[in-house]
Parts: structure tokens; sequence; C-alpha cells
């Protein structure tokens, strides 16, 4: 009988428990929580949560996920369930942005950023809110306005390493300035068996930020867009051009051995430690470059120009926004408290700590040299994300591939752009 | 009495049932539910699309069946190398050899450690510009045997599947060990003193006494090696191209690269049919040979 009873009472308690599992955490009207995956900033940002709570005696919890992988997928997870932070942050494409906003998860800051006449947005980098807004007419159906609060900017480019260029006979004041040039390079590189460029092109989307760059360098952004849209196919000549790049720059040897699987942590760890020529790395690199080798002698430059018909634009903007929960009902208070992040003071000082480009544009005083360069060429930017239109995920995925097929010199820039384009009508057609 | 028995019988059982279709049974029939919806994870909506998710998985996406065969490629490899070399070093462990402890404890090893870090190691062995095998190679004066072994397509899927054996043996070790142990010591003596030597003993006892673990190893390896990827991913990311890509890959790039969470779905149900289907196969095929 005792033995039946107890299994009853463990029954119970074991009900109990899964019920106090599954339920959430009571909102607590004096904390905010912030969900985030930037490791190298979670220090500041505990910093930065102190003095807030000081001075306005609200307490702010970031909450670290890292890798970003696992945080991504937490967020979405947190989506369906509802139970998402007060603030938190997307890492995907403006197609699965647009979709929270639908959802009803993220509020719109348009009257926050507009008040006192438009003073929180004239503090920030108008190409980094740009990746947050949402035009008039805009393809995803989201009605206009801010959605977001960037809290960093960064630029995605190449960067040298002057040292290397003097042992190659180089003058490391005057990093290549054209393509023609850059391949040049790439035969020296080869000569003297050093790796040239690495990056982290086993994550396929950086290869496809080197493509675009280049795309736009040759055939012009509308004609990009015009893609895009289905209007101009892959198989167009200035589409093989830009492919036929990266033949070239295989043949030459400015591609280190093995850029198709590596990651770019390993690019990284290759060129802090003076292992490569070059790299194509985002602005975050400064930091990182900082923490592997303190005394790496490097500068930052702009893809070398394949064309002149065209500038050659770079992928930039807002490095990481956060967003504030539509749900929470703390969210005139998240809020105040990103206006007070992206202030000035607290702007500096995440610069100065975390060696990333602020997205306050007073706060550029304190960077390190390097970093200025990266700022410098924020004029050069775009991003997918302010194009108004997204680029299949299927398409996007058969070019970054075919890229690397022509690399591993399995396919032709010909056949790669054919492939593409075979995939582009499919996805279109399934559209329709 | 009788119903006051039955109850109880039926409360004692109902936290397992409750705990097996809470975590099992339900959220299978959830997914295969959102199988057939176009869903992107995160609106409140989903389309509803029919069998259109699997029909276009079974006549429209090569790069799915290109990353069965690669798992398929991987699973061959071993079912046969794996394998046989963890009933080889089970079969020595298992004889009266010196320090069989001792390499009981290494073999089991590799199984042990983390796939990432496991994969990251061998990625670091591998690689063509620092790794060790290409400066082991290069000061055995066989240069022309060293290359990118992860990003050359003709080596990259064979590397991979190398270190997925190295990683697996152990389990199919101790398997085979335990097996082995089972089998009567008075079978061999016997065999002994009806004048068999060595390899009619293992032929005519160890291997017909070792068909049912080996269809249980078999099997396992089976379902293993091919949902097989944090290895993949560390190595390779599934590169170069689609070269290394296996179906838990793809169905990983289908719900975060695509955000297409009921084609991501559609894909796994595929996949779980596939595997009973080959297991099934494998089941009834050693069954046969059994006879």
């Amino acid at each position: 009988m005792l033995f039946k009873k107890l299994t009853c009472a463990l029954c119970l308690v074991s009900c109990a428990l899964f019920y106090i599992g599954c339920a959430g955490k009571a909102p607590s009207s004096s904390s905010i929580t912030v969900w985030h995956w930037m490791t190298d900033r979670q220090q500041a940002f505990d910093e930065l949560a102190k003095r807030y709570e000081k001075q306005t005696g609200i307490k702010v919890n970031f909450e670290l996920y890292a890798p970003s992988d696992a945080y991504s997928q937490k967020v979405r997870a947190a989506a369906q369930g509802q139970t998402l932070p007060d603030i938190f942050g997307i890492l995907g494409e403006k197609r699965d942005f647009s979709s929270f906003i639908k959802a009803g998860h993220v509020l719109d800051l348009t009257s926050y950023m507009d008040e006192n006449q438009g003073q929180w947005r004239k503090k920030l980098f108008a190409k980094a809110l740009a990746i947050n807004e949402y035009n008039e007419g805009n393809s995803y159906g989201i009605k206009p306005g801010v959605y977001g609060v960037p809290i960093d900017v960064m630029t995605i480019e190449m960067v040298y390493n002057k040292d290397l260029f003097k042992e190659l006979g180089l003058n490391p004041n005057r990093p290549p300035q054209t393509f023609a040039e850059f391949i040049d390079i790439g035969k020296k590189i080869k000569a003297a068996n050093k790796q040239g460029l690495v990056s982290g092109w086993g994550e396929v989307w950086m290869i496809d930020c080197l493509a675009n760059n280049y795309a736009f360098n040759i055939m012009g952004k509308d004609k990009v867009i015009a893609t895009i849209k289905g209007e101009v196919p892959y198989t167009d000549p200035d589409w093989i051009k830009v492919l036929t790049l990266f033949k070239e720059m295989e043949d030459s040897g400015v591609l280190a051995n093995g850029l198709v699987t590596m990651v770019n942590k390993t690019a990284e760890q290759l060129f802090a430690n003076g292992k490569a020529v070059f790299a194509f790395n985002g602005s975050w690199c400064v930091n990182v470059y900082n923490g592997m080798n303190p005394k790496l002698n490097y500068a930052a430059m702009l893809p070398p120009k394949a064309s002149d018909k065209f500038p050659m634009t770079i992928w930039g903007g807002a490095g990481s926004s956060f967003l504030v929960n539509g749900r929470s009902p703390r969210a005139k208070e998240a809020v105040k408290f990103l206006q007070w992040l992206t202030d000035n003071d607290q702007q500096a000082y995440l610069a100065e700590n975390t060696r990333n480009l602020p997205s306050n544009k007073e706060s550029l005083k304190k960077i390190p040299e390097v970093l200025a360069q990266f700022a410098d060429d924020v004029e050069f930017t775009t991003h997918p994300n302010v194009w108004g239109v997204s680029e299949f995920p299927a398409v996007i995925e058969a070019l970054d591939k075919g890229i690397q097929s022509i690399i591993i010199k399995e396919r032709t820039p010909e056949q790669v752009a054919s492939e593409v384009q075979k995939i582009k009508e499919r996805e279109l057609a399934k559209k329709r | 009495m009788r119903i006051k028995s039955t109850l109880e019988n039926y409360i004692f059982v109902l936290p397992a049932v409750l705990i097996f279709s809470i975590f099992y049974i339900i959220p299978f029939i959830w997914v295969f539910q959102l199988g057939m919806y176009e869903w992107d994870g995160i609106l409140p909506t989903k389309t509803f699309v029919g069998l259109a998710n699997f029909k276009e998985i079974l006549f429209a996406d090569k790069i799915w069946w290109h990353s069965m065969l690669n798992a398929g490629y991987i699973t061959m490899i071993a079912l046969v190398f794996q394998n046989a070399i963890a009933f080889l070093l089970a079969w020595a462990c298992d004889r009266e050899i010196r320090m069989k402890n001792f390499y009981r404890v290494i073999f089991f090893i590799p199984p042990v450690l983390s796939e990432v870090v496991v994969g990251l190691v061998w990625q670091w062995i591998l690689d063509g510009n620092y790794g060790l095998l290409n400066s082991w190679l290069t000061a055995l004066h066989l240069p022309q045997l060293t290359r990118n072994w992860l990003s050359d397509p003709q080596t990259a899927l064979t590397a991979v599947s190398i270190v997925h054996c190295w990683k697996g043996f152990g389990w199919g070790f101790l398997i085979f060990l335990a097996g082995l142990q089972t089998i009567p010591r008075e079978l061999y003596e016997a065999a002994r003193v009806d004048g068999a030597n060595a390899w009619q003993s293992f032929k005519n006892i160890t291997v017909p006494l070792m068909i049912p673990v080996a269809v249980t190893v078999g099997i396992l390896t089976v379902l293993g090696t091919m949902q097989a990827f944090v290895l993949i991913i560390a190595m390779t990311g599934g590169g170069p191209a689609y070269h290394t890509q296996v179906p838990v890959l793809r169905i990983l790039a289908s719900m975060r690269g695509s955000s297409r969470f009921g084609y991501a779905c559609a894909q796994g149900i595929t996949f779980g049919v596939i595997l009973v289907a080959i297991s099934f196969v494998q089941y009834r095929f050693s069954k046969k040979a059994k006879a």
C-alpha cells in the first residue's frame, strides 16, 4: 500500500515538475532580457548593463547563445513558441526578417526614430539603418518603417599583409588597384611559394559576397537587381565575366590552397599568423586579428576593380542589429535602453573595447587605424537587405557551389552560369 | 477487483506512454504533417502543398540524391573496412595476448571523443598547406603524393570516410568482442581434439556464431553512417562544391539556408523511410544468409 502511495506521489511530482519545466519565466518589470550571439562582446555588454542599471535601476540581462547557428535556431524556436525576449537579433536574410515582422515579433521603431526631429535617426549611419528599414512599395509587403537598431557597422573587403608585400618586393603602401595588378601579384605569390588570398569560402556566403562585389563593378546595380527579378539571365556575358574572374584568380595562384573548404576561423588564423598575403573578411576581423597577433602589420583595401564601367561596391552596413519584441510588455523600456546603447558614450565604449565600427557616427574618434580604413569605405557599401528584392536561396547556393566548382576546375564559368540559370527558372516557375 | 487491477496497470505504464507519445509519436506525426506544407518556420501561416515536397525530393532534387550517394559511399567503406578492422581487432583482443585490456581501452577512445574535436584534429592533419600527413609524405621523399586532401574532389569524400571509420570502429569492436566472448571455449577445444586447425576453427565456429552479431553491427553501422554529419561539417562543411554533402546536411540546408521547414520535414521523412527500408533488406538478407 505504502509502495502504491509512494508511486502515485512520484507520478504527481513528475507531472508537476514537467509542467513547471514547460512554463516560461515570470516577467519582471524592472529587467530587460537581450539575446545575442556575439561572444566577443559579452564582457563589454555586461559592463554597459551594469552602468545602465546604476543610472536607471533597470537591470539588463545579456544572454549569450553561441555559435550563431545555434542562436538562429533558438530565435526561430522562440518565435514559434512566442517566447522571444524583450530584445533580440536575427541572423538571416531580409526575407526572414520580413517573416518575423509579419508574425508580429518585431516592433515598428519609426515613431521613436523620428521623435525630437529625428534625433536618434540622425546619430546613426544611414547605411546601417537602411538594412533595418523598409521603403514604400517594398516587395515583402511590409509597412514602410524602421524595425531594428544597428549597434555596429561592418564592411567586408580585403586586407593585405604589409610585411609579406615587402618580402614579395611590392610597395606595402600601394595595394593592387586593378584586377590585372591583383593577378600579377598572384603570379609572384605562386613563384615565392606563399599563400595568397584566404577567406571563409567553405561557408559559401563569403563567395557570394565577393561575386556580388564584382557583379556590381562589372554590370552595375540595376542589372544585378534585374537578374534577381528574373529579367536578366545568369548566362548573360557579364555574369560569365564575373565567374571567369574566379577562374583567373585560381589560375594565377592568388587563391590559397584549400580555400574552397576553408572556414573563416582558419582563414583568420592563417592571415593573423602571417601565412597568407591577402584575406577577404569583414571589419570584425580587426578585433579577431588583434586577439591572435597584436603585432600584425596589415591594411584594408577595396577588392581590386575588374572594370571601370561601375564603381567597386562592397557589402556593408549594419553589422549587428537589435530588434524589440513586438509582444514584449516592456517594449518601451527596451526601446529606451537601445536609445541609450546607441548613444555616443556607449558606442565609443563598444568601439574601443570590441574594435567594431560603431553605428553612431559621432563615436568614430577612438577607433584603431585599420578600423578607420574600413570606416572610410562605408561609402562604397551596399547590402542584399537594402535591394528590396531577394534572390532564391537555391540560386544563391547554386552560384556559390558553382564558383567552388570553378575553383577546383570541375566546371567552366559557362557551365556554372547555365546550371544556375536552370535553377533560377525552376524557382521562378515554382513561384508562379 | 479486476478492473481496479487493470486500471492500476495502466496507471503504471501511463508515464512511459505519455513521454513516448510526447517526445516521439506526436513529433513524428507533426513532422509528417509539416512535410505537406510550405512554411518558413516563422510565419504563423502555412501553405498546404500536399505531396508536392515529396514529389520534388523524389524527382527534381538532384543534389539530394547526390548526397544520398555520398552517404552510401561512406557507408560502404564503413561496412567493409570499419567493421573488418573492428572484427579483426576484437578477435585479436579475445585471444590470450599481452596487454589486451590496454588495447580494449585504446580502441574505445575514438568513439567517446567529440565529433567536432575529431573533425578539427583530422582537418589539421589533412590540411593541404600545413597538415601533418603532407609533412610526413614530404619527409618520406614522397612529395608527389601530397595534396589538399579535403579540398580535392578526388580525395575529399574518401578522406572523410576514413576519418569516420577511425572514429566509429570502436563501437563495432566492443560489440564484436562481447559476441566473441559468448562463444563457448569448449567448441574450440573439441575442434582442436578433432584435428581442426586455427583457420578451420575460425571458419566453422567463429564466423557462423558471429553472424547475428555482425548483422546487428551492420545495421547499426548503416544507420549511424547514413546519418553522419557533425564530422563532415567540421572537416569540409559539405564541400568542395557538393562532394561531401550528405542527406542530413541537405536537411539542415533546407531549414537554415532556404528557410523551407516543410521541405526539410519531407526530406527527413523520406530519409527515415529509406533507412528503415535499408535496415529491413539487410535484416532479411542476413536471415537468409544465416539459414
